[in-house]
């Protein structure tokens, strides 16, 4: 089991998956602090 | 990473298919397995986890999680996308 709760996360989202600011939202509300965010974007 | 330990840190990841999360997931775990950035051969050995995959949505606030998410869940092939996320 992967424990969000008080880790440090980098998250790397994806223009056409979900974004980084998005994903970041998600892991502060388990708990977690985001400490890279990013979307990338191929298009 | 050092200041925290590989322990403290999580990758999660916002993937649309299944190829991206693949070569994502080995880029931060054994290497760039293409090659052609700076982690090339480099092991980080990060933990990751996909967005999509349950146990992330098991832990979040589930009202956050939906709004955010919304109809990602099935619009993307979750299943496929979280289980390239495990490293063979």
């Amino acid at each position: 089991m992967t424990e969000l709760n008080g880790k440090c996360i980098i998250a790397i989202g994806e223009r056409d998956g979900i974004p980084g600011p998005a994903i970041a939202e998600i892991v502060r509300s388990a708990g977690a602090r985001e400490v890279v965010s990013f979307t990338q974007c191929f298009v | 990473m050092q200041a925290n330990g590989a322990a403290e840190i999580v990758v999660v990841l916002g993937t649309p298919d299944r190829d991206s999360t693949e070569i994502v997931t080995q880029t931060v775990t054994t290497g760039d397995p293409s090659y052609a950035g700076p982690l090339a051969g480099i092991s980080l050995g990060l933990p990751v986890i996909h967005v999509l995959d349950e146990r992330v949505a098991a832990q979040s606030d589930p009202e956050t999680y939906s709004s955010v998410i919304g109809v990602m869940l099935d619009a993307l092939d979750t299943e496929a996308i979280v289980a390239a996320t495990v490293i063979s």
